[in-house]
């Protein structure tokens, strides 16, 4: 394994007692959330073997536990904006499975009407922003929402999700200077899962830890093991409640993995059976539910309802996609200006 | 002559020219071990090794610049941008720096510098992942532009812009990467700034390049049957444009049309045309047509994506029209606006609720 996750203190010692007071409901919405996302990532996987998904499909399946435990630490008018590896993220935020896999069968029903595909799913209706397949390229929006925010002097946060690879992009280093500068809202969550296509970060930044990359712009920073829900809720918590109060940006890197591909079509050549096992025994999906099963809020019977619930979902998804019609030829036309 | 895929040509040309100069080296995003995302660079970093053959973290600005600082001081690098699209993070270093430095010390610099880049639409990637941007690069002063349509072009090509002294973006197409074509054994080389005659014909001129000359020969078979010869002409480099050849085209047929995939506005074949027009215009029995994408960032959804991109079918009935038969062929300029399509839409909608609700009453 190239670097275990970091266990990184958060570097302020502003933290909240009751944090890890959820209520039991929410625990089970959050493991049904992730159980959503693997299963629909699945699924998608499939349907992109049998060619029912074209271009480039970049599955989330392993990094659940860092949309869910962020998202849901949201209310509904934050905004949210992804990279290309955002179904989950879209999911998470509420955005509806069928419409979502419309859109990867590229169908007019879509959640962008079959124009974006899978690295553009926007959800404007839930304030989730996109869906951006330019490395880095979400970051500056990012701090502009931060900044229409404090324009506005509403108590809004922004999440914005990027790779670790983006964080060698310039536009990384201008929006973090940017947000410290004007103290905007936002918490940047770089999902490190270790490899940005072939490339390990120990091979593409002179900082291992992407954590230490954003302190120069004197704002907080933390690392957090990406692969633990509960975890993940507590540093969200804690980041969107300062983000809140103190209108200032927050850094998180998210340690994660992803077990498949960079994409469905990456041979994945670059990571070792042994690496790819060692970090699937640390999934989070099963994880969540044995913490479920052993602090009693749930039973097997249950979380077999929920399974068969999911399942559900996903097949009435798949079903509404393949019925769903194509656009028409005229709508080529439409949405190129307002 | 050897049979071999067009990037398997380009891995040639690269392994060539650096085996013949050792100030050749290769630098990009996935390029070494990875071995490309295209594969274009298979094996490279095992034949030439980690300090010639360099894997990079996504940093298309500070990429591109390396390899301009070091072209400045007599290495010779290939710079793959992993698509055009990602060059766009380049463009300062492109554009304010490579195309400038010559020009701007008075001759004491050059840059001799390629920067591959594949390019183009066809497989269902999106907006931010289709676009042909030949055209940004033809308006600067100082850059080359060299489009390869064939992997006999393509090899010979590359290896007239590695030895070329100045700035050369190299455009690819990612469809064409498994073209299959004839290869020779032997060392060539193609000369940029001359343009390629396809095929002859004397009934109208097709000027194409890249992905668009694959199409347009095969157009130009299915036009033979009607007995209408075209002559197809491959530009091979954008900038500068070899308009000699596409005169003395002209001359002989008096009829041209421009295929390109990239958009109508201030595209390719804008440039074309207009330097058409001012050596030939006297030549002309017909309007030029210019067959595009259509003016639309490109969709994702496969049919949508299709009748955006220009095809063989477009491309004949376009030849029809500067024929002066009926003409099939028509692209759109002004997109409107959302905002006044949804009235129209309203209206139609309303002038057909209205026999409806007659007929309840
Ligand atoms: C500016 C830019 N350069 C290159 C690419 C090609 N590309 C797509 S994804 C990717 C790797 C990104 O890795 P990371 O940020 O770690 O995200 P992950 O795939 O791990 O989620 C690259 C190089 C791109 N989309 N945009
Ligand atoms: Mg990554």
């Amino acid at each position: 394994m190239p670097h275990a996750p970091c266990p990184m203190t958060l570097l302020t010692a502003d933290s909240f007692p009751g944090d890890n007071l959820m209520e039991k409901d929410e625990l089970i919405e959050m493991y049904r959330q992730m159980v959503l996302i693997r299963k629909f990532e699945d699924r998608a996987g499939e349907m992109y073997k049998v060619g029912k998904i074209g271009g480039f499909l970049h599955l989330y399946i392993g990094q659940e536990a860092v949309a869910v435990g962020f998202i849901s630490a949201l209310r509904p008018d934050d905004y949210v904006i992804g990279a290309y590896r955002e179904h989950g993220q879209a999911l998470a935020r509420g955005a509806e499975p069928r419409r979502v896999m419309a859109e990867l069968f590229g169908k007019r029903t879509g959640i962008s009407r079959g124009k974006g595909g899978s690295m553009h799913m926007f959800d404007v209706e839930h304030n989730f922003m996109g869906g951006h397949g330019i490395v880095g390229g979400g970051m500056p929006l990012a701090a502009g929402m931060g900044f229409a925010v404090n324009y506005r002097e509403t108590d809004q946060v922004v999440l914005c999700f990027f790779g670790d690879g983006a964080v060698n992009e310039g536009a990384f280093h201008e929006s973090l200077n940017l947000a410290s500068l004007w103290r905007l809202p936002v918490i940047y969550v770089c999902e490190n899962n270790l490899y940005g296509m072939g490339t390990a970060v120990t091979r593409a930044s002179a900082i291992p830890q992407l954590f230490r990359r954003a302190m120069c712009y004197d704002m907080e920073v933390e690392s957090v093991d990406g692969m633990d829900l509960l975890t993940v809720r507590e540093a969200a918590d804690r980041a969107v409640r300062m983000a809140r109060r103190d209108r200032e940006p927050r850094f998180i890197e998210a340690v994660t993995y992803r077990f498949r591909g960079h994409s469905v079509a990456d041979p994945g050549a670059y990571r070792t059976k042994e690496e790819i096992q060692e970090w699937e025994r640390r999934d989070p999906v099963p994880k969540m539910r044995d913490y479920l099963l052993d602090e009693g809020m749930l039973t097997q019977q249950v979380l077999d309802e929920i399974d068969k619930e999911i399942s559900r979902i996903v097949d009435d998804a798949v079903k509404f996609a393949e019925e769903s019609p194509e656009p028409d030829h005229e709508e080529l036309f439409e949405n190129v200006y307002a | 002559m050897a049979v071999m895929m067009y990037r398997q040509a380009l891995n040639l040309a690269l392994r060539e020219e650096m085996r013949r100069d050792p100030n050749v080296c290769v630098i990009g995003e996935e390029v070494a071990e990875y071995e490309g995302a295209y594969r274009v660079t298979e094996g490279l970093l095992q034949e030439f090794g980690e300090k010639r053959v360099v894997d990079t973290p996504i940093s298309e600005e500070g990429i591109a610049g390396t390899g301009i600082g070091a072209a400045m001081v007599g290495l010779r690098p290939v710079v793959e941008m992993m698509t055009v699209n990602f060059a766009l993070l380049a463009m300062d270093q492109i554009v304010n720096h490579a195309a400038k430095l010559r020009y701007m010390s008075g001759g004491q610099i050059k840059v001799p510098l390629v920067i591959r880049a594949p390019q183009g639409a066809g497989m269902q990637l999106g907006a931010q992942h289709s676009q042909n941007l030949e055209s940004w690069f033809m308006h600067v002063p100082g850059l080359k532009v060299v489009a390869a349509a064939t992997p006999y072009d393509a090899k010979g090509l590359l290896k007239s812009a590695i030895r070329d002294d100045n700035p050369v973006i190299f455009l690819e197409h990612e469809l064409l990467y498994t073209m299959k074509g004839e290869v020779p054994e032997e060392e060539y080389t193609v000369p940029l700034e001359k343009a390629d005659i396809k095929r002859e014909g004397k009934s109208v001129t097709i000027i194409t390049y890249l992905r668009m000359v694959a199409v347009s020969l095969a157009a130009a078979n299915a036009l033979a049957s009607e007995g209408i010869e075209a002559e197809v002409i491959d530009l091979r480099t954008l900038r500068p444009m070899d308009i000699d050849t596409l005169t003395e085209s002209v001359r002989k047929t008096h009829r041209a049309i421009v295929v390109e995939e990239d958009w109508p506005t201030c595209g390719a074949g804008a440039e074309i045309m207009a330097r058409l027009q001012e050596t030939a215009f006297d030549y002309f029995d017909a309007p030029i047509i210019r067959v595009t994408s259509e003016d639309v960032p490109m969709p994702y959804s496969k049919n949508l994506e299709r009748s955006a991109l220009p095809d063989e079918q477009k491309v004949i009935d376009a030849v029809h029209c500067v024929l002066g038969h009926e003409c099939r062929y028509s692209r759109r300029y002004e997109i409107e606006p959302d905002s006044e399509r949804e009235v129209e839409e309203e209206e139609e909608e309303e002038v057909e609720q209205e026999p409806r609700l007659k007929a309840e009453e």
